[in-house]
Order: C-alpha cells, then structure tokens, then sequence
C-alpha cells in the first residue's frame, strides 16, 4: 500500500476540517480583518475577528491553501472562540513551540483537535502551512490592539 | 538512446525507501559524473584566480574558463565568443540587459512587451526599468490551449515597441514559442529581442544566430552543469555600445580617482572574480549533452511526455494546463487533482520516492490567468524513464483515493 506512515501528517481529524472547514467565510460584522500570505507556496489566508469586551465573540477565515494550512486555520477558529485575547496570544505562543521541530508540548493542552497538528512537526517543509492562520490571527490581535491603544 | 543512469550517481539512491525518481529536472538538472569531477579536479589541481596571474595555475584556468566561452559560443550557435557573458544564473543575465541596455534605450512611454507565461526572472527586472523610467509594460495574452495569442500579439506591436522580452519554452506550461516569428515581427517595428532560454536551451538544438535574437540569457545547472552560473548572448555590436553592468576588478583598462575605462566586450561585463570551477566544469556539461546529441534528448523527452500525457489525459478529475501535443512543448507538464492542493500531492509523492515541483513556479502572472493559485509540475530529462512515468501515474491515481478516505 502506498503513503505508509503519512497517516501522521494526513490524520482524519485534519482531512475532516480540511473538508468541512469550521467558521469559513466573511462575518456580517467585524472588528478587524487581517490577511496573510506565505509567499514561498502563494497560500493565502484572511482572518476578521468580533472582539467584545476584550474577548474573541466571533471570527470567520477564508482563502486558498493545502490541507494543512486550511485544517489549521480551521482548528485555530475552535480553539479561540470565546477566549479572551490574552488566553488568545497564550494559545498562539503555545503553538508556535508545538510546531518546533523539538518543541515540548504539555499533555492537558495537547487535548482534541489541535494535537491532530503534532504530526506536522515531522514535515518540516510543511510546517509554514501549518503556522500560517496562527501568525495572521496575531497579526489581526496587534492590529486590533493597536487601533484600541491609540 | 542509451542507459545513461549510471552517469548521474544521484539517481542511484533510495528516498523514504523507495528509489529515488527525479521530476524536476525544469527546477534544476543532476549532474553527470564528469561535471562532479572537473569541479574536483579544479580545485586539487588548478584554482587559480584567472586573467591576472602571471603563473602557471592563472594561466591553465585562464585557459579553461575561455575553452567554455568557445564551447558555449559553439553550442549555441554564436557567431564570436566575446558574445558570450558569464553571469552567476540567467536572472543575472536578464538583469544585465535591464540596467545596461533597458537603462540607456528605454525612455518615458517607450513600451516593452512581454508575455503571460513569464518566470518571474523575465518579468521583474522590466517591472523595475518600467517604473524607473516611466514606460509601459503590456503582456501577449495565452489561448485556452496554452499558447501565445498570435493576433493579439501583432496588434500590440508597434512602434513604441522597443523590446519584447518573451521566454523559448515556457517553465510551467511547456508550451515551445515560435521565436522565428516574433522575432521577424518585433524587428520589423524596430524592436529589440531578449529570449528567456533557460529552460529550452537544456533541450533543445538551440542556434542564436538564426534565431537573429538580440539577446538569449540561459542558466548551466539546468543543463547538467553546476549551479552559480549564468550565460547572457548578446549580439556584439549591441553588447560593445552600452555601459557596464556591475563595476569592480577584471572589467577595467584604467582606473583614474575621477573616471575609468572598460576592457572591451565581453570582459566589461564580467566584474569582479566569476564562479571559475564551475564554468570550466560546465564544459563538461556541454560535452555530455553534445556527446548524446541534443536530438536525441529531444526525442527521448518527446516520447516520455507523450507517455506521459496519454496517461494523465485518462484520469479522473485531473486538468491538464497546456499543450496536449508533445511536439509542441518540452517535458514540462503541469497538473492539478481536484480536491488536493499541489503541496499535498507533492508531500504524497514525496513519500513514495517521487520529486516534483508543486507552487506557482515563479510564474505567478501565468497562475492568475490559469486561475489556479498554483499547480503539480512534473519535468523530464534524459536520465528519466517510461517506466518511473509509470509509477509516478500509479501513485498519482492512489493518492486521491488516499486523501478522500474515511469520507
């Protein structure tokens, strides 16, 4: 049989959200909107959060991209939903370390969907598709924030 | 043709245990063993930096980095070897003609016309030049089949027309540009001509003289030659009337505080110290190829693109972008599977031993009008076989299945 071993990387969980991909498409209302692009493969990703009382109330992404980069963003809409943004940037830092080749990652957190992504660690070249709708929801994060401070 | 696998001793090897089967030959070449070798043997017998030492070493590599300018001259049908301009890739080579000729000819509203089927190379460099200078890019739209649209093609030359920039072969479609006519054509309106060769010289019988180019730019690692080297052709009359390119060592007569003076063509474009070992290994290059015979090469790459072709047109919810007839393109086929992305299919084949581009391929103008944000790439050299076609179909018709499973 062919592909052997790629379930890792290919896991049902991620094909799943690449197939039927959670919040997809523009909110009817948004507090900002943020686009990212991984110039090395053309993937491109744009993200709009509902921020209310310093908490993510709502989110919607669409764009074009392989399965990981799709199934990502798509895990990145569960994890986040009613997080307040602080608990936001924690899970973004927390998942940027578990996409490092060596990166430890603590159990409890590690739980449902998101550890689906543990296999991607594996593939190095496919790690940026991974890590894309993550760095392009901090990029609308700092954004927001930097609108609210000034 | 003969077996020529035991030449490349990359090919020899197994990758996540299976044996390695290279389609990627349009990214770059393998190398055959003599190149290896004439790298090796220059630097255990003749590094030596070249036109300046007086010794014994200077002069043999003097020696030999000229015998390639001779052979390169000869392999591609130059009529003089000061034609003939080392650069590090054909990017560089492109560049050169931007800021050098692009710098002194073209003036505010001048147009320069270039095609959709553009690598990146052959796009940017004019984009600069445009914007500095204030002229006008236009584009020679592509058919539905994948070649140039012809009649819009003789519509949008004119005589503000003072340089088409249009690549032999494309990199992503394959599809092979009839030069003859858009060269006679661009002439006609006083136009000058750059061609993009670097994928077409590898595979072609390419002769610049008939072509009647006015610049041909190519690059030697994707003709079994080492990678850091580049190949601008120029027509001498034109490449003796513009100014150097980059400034620095070997490229001066004279050196005053205020001014200097250039060597004569093709020196006054080489600054600085070239990447010696790997041109004189690129002669071996050109040796091999001409060893095989570039006709010969032709049609082993036309049989296995056919091969190719026929089989791929039988698949399931698979597009095709390009020509369908391998006597009109090189052995460059571009893909896409419906419902896997290109990167997917790459990380798939991968797995299975098998290298192939996926990505828009430096052609990020072309995706746009293909309407695709990027596709599989498969390209064939000499070293490839029917049968490697083969596996690669058999995995290529797996791995959907793969992906949809569970569902």
């Amino acid at each position: 049989m062919a592909f052997e071993g790629l379930d890792e990387l290919y896991r049902e969980v991620i094909l799943d959200h690449f197939k039927s991909p959670r919040h997809h498409g523009k909110l009817l209302s948004h507090d900002v909107e943020q686009e990212g692009f991984n110039p090395l493969c053309g993937d491109q990703i744009i993200v709009q959060l509902k921020i209310d009382e310093g908490k993510v109330t709502n989110i919607g992404w669409w764009g074009k991209g392989c399965s990981i980069s799709q199934a990502s963003s798509s895990i990145l809409t569960e994890e986040i939903l009613g997080k307040t943004l602080q608990e936001v940037e924690h899970k973004i830092q927390f998942f940027k370390s578990m996409m490092q080749p060596q990166g430890e990652v603590s159990k409890n957190e590690e739980e449902g969907d998101l550890e689906a992504l543990s296999g991607v660690r594996k593939f190095p070249v496919r790690i940026k598709c991974a890590l894309l709708g993550w760095t392009t929801l901090e990029e609308a994060i700092n954004l927001w924030k930097k609108i609210h401070n000034s | 043709m003969k077996n020529v696998r035991p030449d490349f001793p990359i090919l020899d090897q197994r990758v996540h245990g299976k044996p390695l089967i290279y389609l990627d030959s349009a990214a770059t070449s393998q190398k055959p063993k003599t190149v290896i070798e004439a790298l090796s043997h220059y630097y255990s017998t003749m590094n030596a930096n070249i036109h300046r030492g007086i010794y014994y070493l200077s002069e043999e590599a003097t020696i030999a980095f000229e015998k390639t300018r001779r052979k390169v001259s000869e392999f591609i049908g130059a009529k003089e070897d000061r034609s003939i301009i080392f650069t590090h890739n054909a990017t560089e080579a492109i560049n050169l003609v931007a800021h050098a000729w692009g710098r002194k000819n073209i003036k505010e509203g001048d147009e320069i016309l270039l095609t959709h089927m553009e690598h990146h190379s052959n796009l940017v460099p004019w984009q600069l030049l445009a914007q500095e200078k204030g002229a006008v890019l236009k584009y020679i739209p592509i058919t539905k089949e994948g070649f140039l649209d012809i009649e819009r093609f003789n519509n949008l030359l004119t005589d503000r027309t003072k340089l088409l920039a249009v690549t032999h072969m494309s990199n992503v479609l394959g599809t092979i540009n009839p030069l003859s006519h858009l060269i006679t054509k661009a002439h006609a309106v006083g136009a000058k001509v750059l061609v993009d060769g670097a994928q077409a010289v590898a595979h072609l019988k390419v002769n610049v003289s008939e072509l009647d180019c006015d610049f041909y730019a190519f690059s030697a690692h994707k003709m079994l030659g080492p990678t850091g080297v580049g190949v601008l052709y120029g027509k001498p009359e034109i490449l003796e009337s513009l100014p150097p390119f980059l400034g620095g060592g070997e490229m001066i007569l004279e050196v005053h505080e205020e001014y200097s003076t250039w060597k004569p063509i093709p020196y006054k474009f080489e600054a600085g110290t070239p990447n010696i070992g790997a041109v004189i290994a690129f002669a071996k290059a050109l040796d091999y190829l001409e060893h095989i015979g570039m006709d010969v090469i032709r049609e082993h790459e036309k049989a296995l693109t056919q091969h190719a072709l026929y089989q791929l047109k039988e698949i399931d919810h698979l597009t095709i972008y390009g020509p369908m007839d391998a006597n009109l393109k090189g052995g460059v086929i571009s893909f896409n599977l419906e419902d896997i992305h290109p990167h997917d299919l790459g990380t798939l084949l991968d797995h299975e031993g098998i290298a192939i581009r996926a990505g828009h391929h430096c052609a990020q103008v072309l995706m746009k009008k293909l309407n695709v944000p990027a596709t599989a790439r498969v390209s064939f050299y000499l070293y490839n076989t029917p049968q490697e076609v083969d596996i690669f179909i058999d995995i290529l018709k797996k791995a959907r299945r793969y992906f949809n499973r569970g569902l």
